[in-house]
């Protein structure tokens, strides 16, 4: 039998193994305040899901189709929702988008612009929407705008990053031909733009469907208002066609929008 | 030149497009404007005084919420760390059911066609239903508390993480993993010494980005009974407490900004 050597092990510096060290300890650390800090009533969970899940299972299994209409119109107008408040968010997050973009305006525009935006996206869609809900009354409007706010500032990010990767030969090529700053704009930026802003804006609805259809819990229209009615009659019959009716428009509109999607780019 | 363009029609000569394009480009833009202007009429048709009475309104909101009562700061740091601490165990355990089932559903890995089918389509589905509505239902069954915000979180972060991971695993490069295969190495061995090594830092970003999304779900579950953070703003809310409220809301903010801005600078580290 031959000997063979393992192949030397790779030199780790001191200061790569004390950070190694120092990572793991502050996760370690993490772990540890969670678990003492957590605090859960095993007792109660067990009790309720024994008396619960021979009740609400096989509700959810068999719905409620005398309320099919309801949920359609419901659903309808979850769609609305999200159709207006991605369109408006995509119109809007242009002029943004350019002005984050680095190869657009000077750096320090940019920098705040992209603090904004990460600002804006901070914050939850549905916090927007208790705003709303305050300040324009329970209807599907308050939905429209809280998620035309927060898709903003996705969007905004996501357009500044394309604007920032385009080939800026072309436009050197069109100032050196002496076009101006507008027909640099129109003939040289947003020809080359154009096809992964639609993309974007499309991806966003897809997300936007899934975001309006809760929005309805505090008040702001959509799916949401029949979710919370029927959560809080218990009506799990109900539930069980709404949930049905999500899944099923949520699938259409991904593969709908992912078709096109590749159409585009 | 074989063919001479026909000069007799205009927009040969003023427009770069065919003309069929711009019909059809026409048409879309006309399609997507008018479904715009009936879903804007259709949501606005609800509200009580229209459009310009909601804009006045909105200044006197403002003034209700203002100035943030900043007293209540002490009170809410409890309920927020439930917050943090939700989110957490929620992405740690999701992390750890999430690897067998990337495995299954990465074709690559997957040996079986069916398997691969079943567990993607089963994922998908998983995808669908917001986190939201999952805590309604967990509420529904386990009872009020952080137990069904955790439960609903851990389903939700599943489906996105399994998703992003095993189309990481679809991307990696093949021939390390064949050429162990070839000298002898079990499944295990493959995965663990071929498979591993190569998707480590996106698996760990991934597992951050999740997090992310987490911590910003976990805020808002208290809304619908599940725990946190959100309990308290919706009692707030129910008691028209609105500075008690804005409070909150700015707690809210800043966590999540922190949380996201350490949890980018990592992610950048990685990649």
């Amino acid at each position: 039998m031959t000997s063979y050597n393992l192949p030397p092990k790779k030199d780790v510096s001191l200061w790569k193994r004390a950070k190694f060290i120092l990572i793991t300890l502050i996760v370690i650390a993490i772990y540890v305040w969670t678990f003492l800090g957590i605090d859960i009533n095993w007792g109660r969970a067990v009790e309720r899901v024994v008396q619960n899940f021979g009740i609400v299972i096989p509700k959810l299994f068999s719905p409620d189709w005398s309320v099919t209409g309801e949920v359609a119109m419901k659903i309808l107008e979850t769609i609305f929702i999200a159709f207006a408040g991605t369109l408006m968010a995509s119109i809007l997050a242009i002029p943004l988008g350019f002005l984050a973009a680095k190869n657009m305006t000077n750096r320090g525009i940019a920098q705040v612009m992209k603090w904004i935006l990460s600002a804006n996206r901070s914050f939850p869609e549905l916090i927007l929407a208790i705003l709303f809900v305050v300040a324009v009354g329970p209807n599907a409007f308050a939905g429209v705008l809280a998620i035309a706010i927060h898709s903003t500032g996705m969007l905004g990010k996501l357009y500044s990053e394309v604007v920032e990767s385009i080939d800026m030969q072309v436009v050197e090529a069109m100032e050196a031909n002496g076009a101006n700053k507008i027909q640099v704009l129109f003939y040289g930026v947003i020809p080359q733009v154009i096809p992964e802003f639609l993309s974007y804006a499309i991806y966003r609805f897809e997300i936007d469907i899934r975001a309006s259809s809760v929005l309805g819990i505090v008040g702001a229209g959509g799916i949401g208002t029949m979710i919370i009615f029927a959560s809080i009659n218990r009506n799990w019959n109900e539930m069980g066609l709404i949930l049905l009716a999500i899944i099923i428009v949520v699938t259409i509109i991904d593969n709908v929008s992912s078709r096109i999607r590749r159409k585009i780019v | 030149m074989t063919k001479q363009p026909d000069m007799t029609r205009a927009e040969n000569i003023t427009s770069l497009y065919p003309r069929k394009t711009k019909i059809q480009v026409t048409i879309i833009l006309c399609a997507v404007l008018g479904f715009y202007l009936f879903s804007m009429f259709w949501t606005q048709n609800q509200m009580v005084g229209g459009f310009g009475n909601a804009l006045g309104n909105m200044k006197v909101v403002i003034e209700k919420f203002f100035p943030p009562n900043m007293k209540v700061l002490p009170n809410i740091w409890g309920p927020m760390s439930q917050t943090i601490h939700m989110a957490i165990v929620a992405t740690t355990i999701a992390t750890i059911l999430t690897i067998p089932l990337a495995l299954l559903s990465s074709q690559n890995i997957t040996s079986s066609k069916w398997v691969y089918h079943i567990t993607r389509t089963f994922l998908n589905i998983l995808r669908t239903i917001p986190d939201l509505v999952l805590a309604v239902l967990f509420v529904g069954l386990f009872g009020v508390g952080i137990f069904s915000g955790i439960l609903a979180l851990i389903i939700f972060s599943l489906g996105i993480l399994a998703k992003l991971i095993s189309e990481t695993i679809e991307a990696v490069d093949m021939d390390p993993l064949e050429a162990m295969r070839a000298s002898g190495g079990n499944t295990l061995q493959v995965i663990f010494f071929g498979l591993v090594p190569q998707i480590l830092p996106q698996f760990t970003s991934f597992v951050l980005y999740v997090f992310e999304i987490n911590i910003r779900a976990s805020v808002v579950l208290g809304l619908v009974g599940a725990g946190g953070i959100g309990l308290i703003l919706d009692r707030e809310l129910q008691f028209y407490n609105y500075p008690n409220a804005m409070a909150i809301i700015i707690m809210i903010f800043l966590v999540v900004i922190v949380v996201e801005f350490i949890s980018n600078k990592i992610r950048e580290a990685l990649i």
